[in-house]
């Protein structure tokens, strides 16, 4: 076993018992603690692609601002210990042969898809930032625009939004 | 057996040599931290016409030693119905990611004049290509530290503390990542040796080859930024005693405390080093490279500090001062004559001399504003930084992207 393929499997378990730990803790602060584990375990895995710059930038918006967010919405509203619910029937009935399905077509769809798609999967193919950047603002630059378009009239919403509950 | 296990750490060179560099810098950092706490004191003290710590030691230099002492020894009561796994987590936290941030500071050009094992030892442990960047994670993971602090006590004060840091955190670090934007598109990179290599291209203007004449707007910001980052004055509204008992650590105790602190002042470290590598030339000498004789100057500073060290020595009033002040004295004089005799020693100490008194001034200026400066009002600190610092640190941006557009247009130069 190589070096990478071990640090991937520590990466990879910390990922899925954080997301585990998410679910089954019952304290919301102690759930988003897990998240961040995931996220910073993510990063640990862009990181071992090569994927440097997306690995911090996860780490700066997922484990730092959009988690310290989550974090500061929670302590504001003092939530506290959660309550364990029956069972949902549709969960039990729909939701895991959904999931099970998703996984499954998900699996197949890499396992099957071509060299090309592959490649942006090996060590280092999207490691430099000025690539990422080129193909941001040349080759995919409607799109961008486009999302941060979609981003502003979020923001906009959320301001109406606040500024209607005050009056 | 002692050949086998030299041949042993020669194979892992890489790893033994960070392990050696990690330890030493960690005791480093850890012991100016101590002096830190020392300078700090004195020199508020001295603002407000006070001596200051002068009962431990000749010239209360051994009061930081007595505070670590006591820090260890002191009772350390765990309050009822914190969260305790939370509760022991967050001053691990923040202390574990205030130290990581300096391990990718580089602290001189060039690498030590032997190599150990054929490898070369620079200074500084990590030199990653995303440097700032990995910095910035550290830095946006870090707030964990206080807010859960603040969350975990089950007391009042804390969780008011530990609201109002993650709500400056997320509000001073939109504008602390654009500020340093203008920089990068200078340099080019994300690498703390490029950025500094980049403000090297004019080795014969000296200081005015600095980020700084550039980027001073970029340099406003990402201080403010800073220091709100770092929960300093006039920006410790986490921590206001006079409205919050202590804030975040009220409930923290001995040693629990004591990793507060001293990631409060590790981190203080960092953001001088970062502003003298971004903005001020990092290890690069203020005069033009033509003048050689300004590499005289760490030796023009020792020399005589030293001697005055002896000469307040012998007339220091107590016996235990009049022995060690003058052997401290003779240890700087010595190291100043020694940077005379060897010239190759003196050049190889320019890089870090000048580094580490940038950090130094940096430092005063940090305990300066302590002195002088009141704390923000709340409404004050967020309307500041949403509608002043992060609009200006926007426009520097566009005006540094339109200035470099404009040059490789028309060529000025």
């Amino acid at each position: 076993m190589t070096p990478q393929l071990a640090i991937f499997f520590v990466l990879a378990a910390l990922a899925v018992l954080g997301a585990l730990s998410l679910i089954f803790q019952r304290h919301p602060i102690h759930s988003a603690l897990s998240l961040i584990v995931v996220m910073i375990a993510l990063a640990g895995l862009y990181l071992l692609m090569g994927a440097e710059f997306v690995a911090a930038v996860q780490i700066i918006v997922y484990g730092g601002a959009i988690m310290v967010l989550f974090v500061f919405v929670i302590m504001l509203l003092n939530a506290g210990i959660e309550e364990r619910t029956s069972f949902s029937k549709l969960a039990g009935i729909a939701g895991i042969p959904l999931s099970v399905a998703l996984l499954g077509f998900l699996a197949a769809a890499i396992a099957r898809s071509n060299e090309s798609a592959q490649a942006g999967l090996q060590t280092g193919a999207l490691a430099n930032t000025k690539e990422i950047s080129t193909m941001l603002f040349k080759d995919f630059v409607y799109p961008f625009e486009l999302t941060s378009f979609l981003i502003l009239v979020a923001i906009l919403g959320a301001i109406v939004l606040a500024q209607r509950e005050k009056s | 057996m002692i050949s086998s296990l030299l041949a042993f750490l020669a194979e892992h060179a890489v790893l033994v040599i960070a392990i050696i560099k990690i330890a030493l810098l960690l005791f480093i950092v850890l012991t100016v931290n101590a002096y830190l706490t020392w300078f700090e004191r004195k020199v508020v003290a001295h603002m407000q016409s006070r001596w200051g710590p002068h009962r431990v030691g000749p010239h209360g230099l051994l009061q930081p030693l007595a505070d670590g002492a006591k820090f260890l020894l002191k009772e350390d009561p765990t309050p009822a119905g914190v969260d305790k796994f939370t509760y022991f987590l967050a001053p691990l936290m923040a202390l574990a990611l205030a130290l990581t941030s300096i391990a990718i500071i580089p602290f001189g050009p060039d690498p030590l004049p032997w190599t150990i094992w054929g490898q070369k030892v620079y200074l500084g442990i990590a030199d990653l290509n995303i440097g700032i960047l990995a910095l910035f994670a550290i830095t946006a993971l870090s707030v964990y530290g206080v807010a859960l602090a603040g969350w975990s006590s089950n007391s009042k004060y804390p969780l008011l503390g530990g609201l109002r840091s993650s709500a400056q955190m997320v509000s001073y670090e939109l504008a602390l990542t654009m500020s340093v934007v203008g920089v990068l598109l200078l340099a080019g990179s994300f690498n703390l040796r490029d950025i500094i290599s980049a403000q090297a291209q004019h080795p014969e203007r000296g200081l005015f080859g600095w980020n700084l004449w550039p980027q001073i707007l970029g340099f406003f910001c990402f201080f403010v930024a800073a220091v709100a980052e770092t929960n300093r004055v006039p920006f410790d509204l986490p921590e206001a005693e006079s409205e919050l008992v202590a804030g975040f650590h009220t409930e923290y105790a001995s040693f629990k405390f004591a990793m507060f602190f001293i990631a409060e002042y590790t981190s203080m470290i960092t953001v001088s080093c970062l502003c003298t590598i971004m903005f001020f030339g990092g290890w690069l000498s203020p005069f033009p490279a033509s003048w050689t004789f300004t590499h005289y100057l760490p030796s023009v500073i020792l020399i005589p500090f030293g001697l005055w060290v002896i000469w307040d020595g012998i007339r220091y009033e107590t016996i235990f001062g009049r022995l060690i002040l003058p052997g401290v004295g003779t240890a700087i004089t010595a190291i100043g004559a020694v940077l005379v005799v060897f010239p190759a020693v003196n050049e190889f100490i320019q890089g870090p001399f000048w580094l580490l008194s940038k950090i130094f001034v940096f430092l005063f200026v940090y305990v300066w504003m302590r002195g002088t400066l009141p704390r923000f009002r709340y409404d004050q600190l967020m309307s500041f930084g949403w509608k002043l610092l992060l609009p200006v640190s926007i426009a520097n941006v566009v005006i540094t992207a339109f200035a470099m557009l404009a040059k490789s247009m028309w060529g000025a130069k």
